[in-house]
Formats: structure tokens, sequence, C-alpha cells
């Protein structure tokens, strides 16, 4: 339910005074057209205090039922209706009020028209824009709602996307390490708490922070050695980073996939040695990651750089930056060259 | 004695094959690979009694290597995780290793080989391989010693000859132990239509259809080639051009 616009103290202060502003007009009024004062001033208010209160019960109800598609009706047909219940109830103040024979209740019911007339302007202007003020709440209230589903919804997607562990990377480095147990226990304890502390990693950083370059590529090389010890002299890595961009920032678990998805297209894609490299730079408000790997563009497998770690990858940073334009590849030669853009705010 | 062979492209998993045969004396290994190429030019040498062969290797995976051998050895598969291969596995009963696997499971399945050594449902799992994602957009084929990767999208038609199918493409022409059937179908997602007993073309490629008889047709492709078509090929080919 929506709450009262009169739980709004300024709004209730401004109702206030703009009633107290229509009481000194009618008041004035009445005064120039030689109404004694004591009559001009038991009329003003007695007239006002009834409509005003009317008024507020008029406009604090559509907390309760809104108009929507009668909008028009409603404004006429409850303002008609509160103009004829406010005329009765000063009808009947009066009679209090006065003296039974008094003059003025002659004068007051030959001015029933233009004070019905007067009265209808007051409560249809309230009606509008109480309608109009609730209809805006209402508005913001959906668009707060949609932001936030919007955003639960980003965050289960970047969530997936990073969970994108791959199976066979998974399995056959277990099965490295059960190779190692008898031939070299020593370095497969070491194994094992590499693969761990890479498997931690992918398990708790978290989307929105981010992190140093010389942090991402310290996780990096954590998961590089696990691979170069799948296989063996095959996989070499040159990384090349200066000093300068060691502290900028990137999301988290953004250069894993581009490497792996090298690795997979270097390593399956030639029978020779292979050597990826990654190089960071930085110019002006962007960080630039280029990542190169061997491939034999003879074999032209149509499904080379649109592979399952690259849109991924592309599908993130388009959730985070709000651009598309932030990975690039290109194939040269036997060169397969994938660009990494990350704008830094 | 049981002759073998390792073909693996990761070191420790070869290691670790290795290290289980020790159990069994009567198994020596004649020679280890680290891809498919090595692998088909040592079963070629060494004519083994056995191979472990793994799925994902490079170049040429282990179906596409085998598809290239006209005898095949019996296989004991290993992979780490391929869902196709597991299922192409599991439909006919071959033995397959899932790394990392036990020195219990590892000997079960030389004791089944040992007890009955399988050849015949290895082609079964190739037909239902060669249904998989990563081979479905290539055809691997053998040009004398050398081995060629064909992208699909470069072949022009398939024709039956005899036992094979002879493959035409833009580097020539190979000859492929398959049927035209299993072309015919493993080809289809790739609008290839089979117009003739003896035909399978590339529809990507035809420049013109015109009728030579009361009710045949021949069709041209962009190679210059000439193909006839017979009446129900001409109502395929109708229907997948959508004409």
């Amino acid at each position: 339910m929506a709450y009262s616009v009169f739980s709004d103290r300024r709004f209730l202060f401004y109702f206030e005074i703009w009633w107290l502003l229509v009481t000194i007009l009618q008041y004035v009024i009445l005064h120039q057209l030689n109404v004694e004062n004591y009559y001009a001033i038991t009329d003003a208010i007695a007239s006002n205090v009834i409509l005003g209160f009317l008024c507020f019960l008029l406009s604090n109800n559509m907390r309760f039922y809104l108009p929507r598609n009668e909008k028009y009706w409603y404004i006429i047909v409850s303002s008609l209706a509160v103009c004829l219940v406010w005329l009765i109830m000063l009808h009947v103040s009066f009679y209090f009020i006065l003296p039974k024979d008094d003059p003025y209740i002659q004068f007051f019911k030959e001015s029933y028209a233009i004070r019905f007339g007067s009265g209808f302007l007051l409560t249809s202007s309230i009606t509008m824009f109480s309608l109009l003020l609730y209809s805006q709440q209402e508005q913001k209230e959906l668009q707060a709602r949609q932001s936030e589903s919007e955003k639960l919804k980003r965050d289960a997607e970047l969530y997936k996307l990073r969970q994108q562990l791959q199976p066979h990377f998974l399995f056959n480095s277990l099965n490295s390490i059960s190779s190692l147990t008898s031939s070299n226990p020593e370095k497969a304890r070491h194994m094992i708490q590499q693969l761990s502390a890479f498997l931690r990693g992918m398990l708790k950083k978290d989307e929105e922070k981010l992190i140093s370059l010389n942090d991402e590529l310290e996780y990096l090389k954590l998961y590089l050695d696990i691979e170069k010890v799948r296989f063996g002299h095959r996989l070499q890595t040159e990384i090349y980073s200066d000093e300068s961009v060691g502290s900028t920032l990137l999301p988290p678990l953004i250069l894993q996939p581009v490497v792996e998805n090298a690795i997979k297209f270097g390593l399956y894609d030639t029978i020779d040695d292979v050597v990826i490299t990654i190089r960071a730079e930085s110019n002006d408000h962007h960080l630039l990651i280029t990542i190169k790997n061997p491939f034999d563009p003879e074999t032209g497998r149509p499904s080379r750089g649109t592979g399952f770690g690259l849109s991924s990858i592309r599908r993130r940073l388009y959730l985070l930056y709000s651009r598309n334009d932030l990975v690039h590849t290109q194939a040269e030669g036997n060169i397969f060259t994938t660009r990494l853009i990350i704008p830094q705010v | 004695m049981i002759k073998c062979l390792i073909i693996d492209d990761e070191p420790l998993a070869r290691d670790i094959i290795k290290n289980y045969l020790i159990a069994f004396p009567s198994i020596t290994v004649a020679e280890e690979c680290n891809n498919g190429f090595e692998g088909l030019k040592a079963i070629q040498q060494h004519q083994p009694d056995l191979v472990f062969l793994d799925i994902q290797m490079p170049k040429i995976n282990g179906f596409e290597m085998l598809e290239l051998i006209d005898d095949a050895p019996p296989i004991i598969f290993t992979t780490a995780y391929d869902e196709f291969a597991i299922r192409a596995f599991d439909q006919n009963a071959v033995d397959y290793l899932l790394k990392p696997f036990s020195k219990e499971r590892f000997a079960k399945a030389i004791e089944k080989f040992i007890q009955k050594p399988e050849r015949a449902s290895v082609q079964n799992v190739l037909d239902e391989a060669a249904q998989t994602p990563s081979q479905q957009n290539r055809v691997v084929v053998k040009d004398g010693a050398k081995i060629k990767i064909i992208p699909v999208s470069k072949i022009y038609y398939l024709e039956a000859a005899d036992d094979y199918v002879k493959i035409v493409c833009a580097d020539g022409t190979y000859l492929k132990n398959k049927t035209m059937a299993f072309y015919e179908k493993s080809l289809a997602a790739f609008q290839f239509v089979r117009i003739h007993r003896s035909y399978i073309v590339n529809t990507q490629l035809i420049t013109r259809i015109y009728p030579t008889d009361k009710d045949s047709h021949s069709l041209v492709l962009s190679t210059g080639q000439e193909l006839p078509t017979s009446k129900a090929g001409y109502a395929k080919l109708k229907s997948a051009l959508g004409i």
C-alpha cells in the first residue's frame, strides 16, 4: 500500500498554508461585498475548515484506492460529491452558529451557486494534484522494484558466467596428481595445493570488487603452473607487465578463461611446443591486455575465437561496463591474438 | 606377449598407465605417442595387440585417428570428460577409463581385454562419435603418408566408389572408408543433400539446375562440375532448398 502524502511534512505544511490563503481570500471578497467582519470571518473559517477537512479525507483515501482507467470520471464525480456534502455541512453549522432568523443565512442561500462553483474548483484541483502525487509514488516504487530485480538478474548471470570451470581441466589435473602420487609424491602434494588455491580463488572472488593486475597475474600463474605440469615442456608462457600497470584494476578471473582459451587452441591446434605470451600495458584510461597463441590457419575451425571462453568474457565485460567493444580478436599468420580493454574509472 | 601402445598428449597420463601396467608383466609398451599423428605411425609400424587411446589430443582427436586405420586394433579409451564420447562408448559397450581411474578399474579393463579382445564394436563407436560437435564440421583423410583435415565448407561433393566414398574438395580428391548413408546423415546439418544413389552435394555451391529428360535433372556447381540427380534425390533437393 502507498504511504499517505500527508506523512510528508512539507506537503502537510503547504496544504495548510494553501487553505489559510484561501480563507483569507474569501474573507477579503466578503469584506469587499460589505459583509460585516464578524460574518466574514466566521463564514471564511467555517467554510474552509470543513472543505479542507473533506479534501484531506478525499486525498488520503487515495492511499487505499487509486483510480486507473476511470481517472477523469473519478476527479469530477468525487469533487461534485464532496462539494455537495460540504454545502450541506456548512448549512447545518450556520444553523448552530448563527441565530435562527439571522439575515446572513438568507445571504448564504443566495450564494449557493458561487460557493458550489468555487468549492468544485478547489476540490478538483486538490484531487488532481493528489492523484498525480500518488501515481508518481507508485511509478517510483515500480521502478525501484524493476531495477532491484534487474540487479539480481545481473548478479546471478555474472555469478554463473564466472562459475564455468572446465571439467576437462579439473579431471585431467586430478589425473596428473594421481600419476604423480607414485612417481613424485612431493610434487603431487605441491600440485594439490596449487589446485586447491586455484579452486578456492574461483569460489571466493567477489564479482563487484575489482582487483589489481598483480593479484590477477598471481592467480593466473597458479593456473599456468598446473597446466605446465599437465603438458610438460610443450607449454611455455611469457608474461610481460611493467611496474606501472601492476596496480591498475580489473574484474577478478577475467584473464584465466582467456588464457585457457589460448592454451586450448595453442595446444590442440598444433603439435609443436607452444608459447603463450601475455602482455599488459596501460594507456590513458585503459588497461590493455594482449594474449597471443599459435594456431593453424589451415584447419579453419569455424568455432575459433567464438569459443565459450571468449563469449563469456565479452558478456561479463558488457555487464560490468555496458560496452561491447572490450574484446578483440585477430588472426595473423599462425598467431591468434586476443585483446582485452579494461576501462579504468 | 601382448604388445601395447599408449597414445596421450599428457606425459603424466601416460606415466600412470605405465605404472599400472607393472602389475601385468605379460604386457609390454611398444611405444608412447604424443598425438594422433605419432599414434597412427606407431600403429602401422608395431601392429599392437592393444592401444590405450586418449580422445582429446592435438590436431586430430582419438576418434579421427582411428578413422584413418583400416583394421583398428582393440582399444581401451581413456578420457577425462567428454559427454559425447562417453555416450558413444556406452552405446557400444567398448571399455573406457574415466580419468582419474583407479588401479582396480584399470585391472578390470585389462581382464576384459584378455578374456575377449573386442574389435567389432569400435566401428560403432566411431559412427556415433562422428556426430559429436568437435568432429561434425570437418573430415580427416589420409593423403598418402600425410593427414589432411578438411573443413566441410571446402567439400564440393561426395561420390560413391565401391566400398569407399570419394570426397571431392578444393585441393583434390580423397577416399574414405565409409558409407554414403553415413555421410548423408552426418553432413545433413551442413546443407549437404544426397541427390543421387552415388552423389551427395554441397548445396551452397549449386549455381544452376536444368532438366535433362522428361523427369530427370542435372545441376551445375560454381566450380563447373555437373552432377546428375535421381527422381527421389531431386525431390529431396527441392525440399532442402525450399523450392
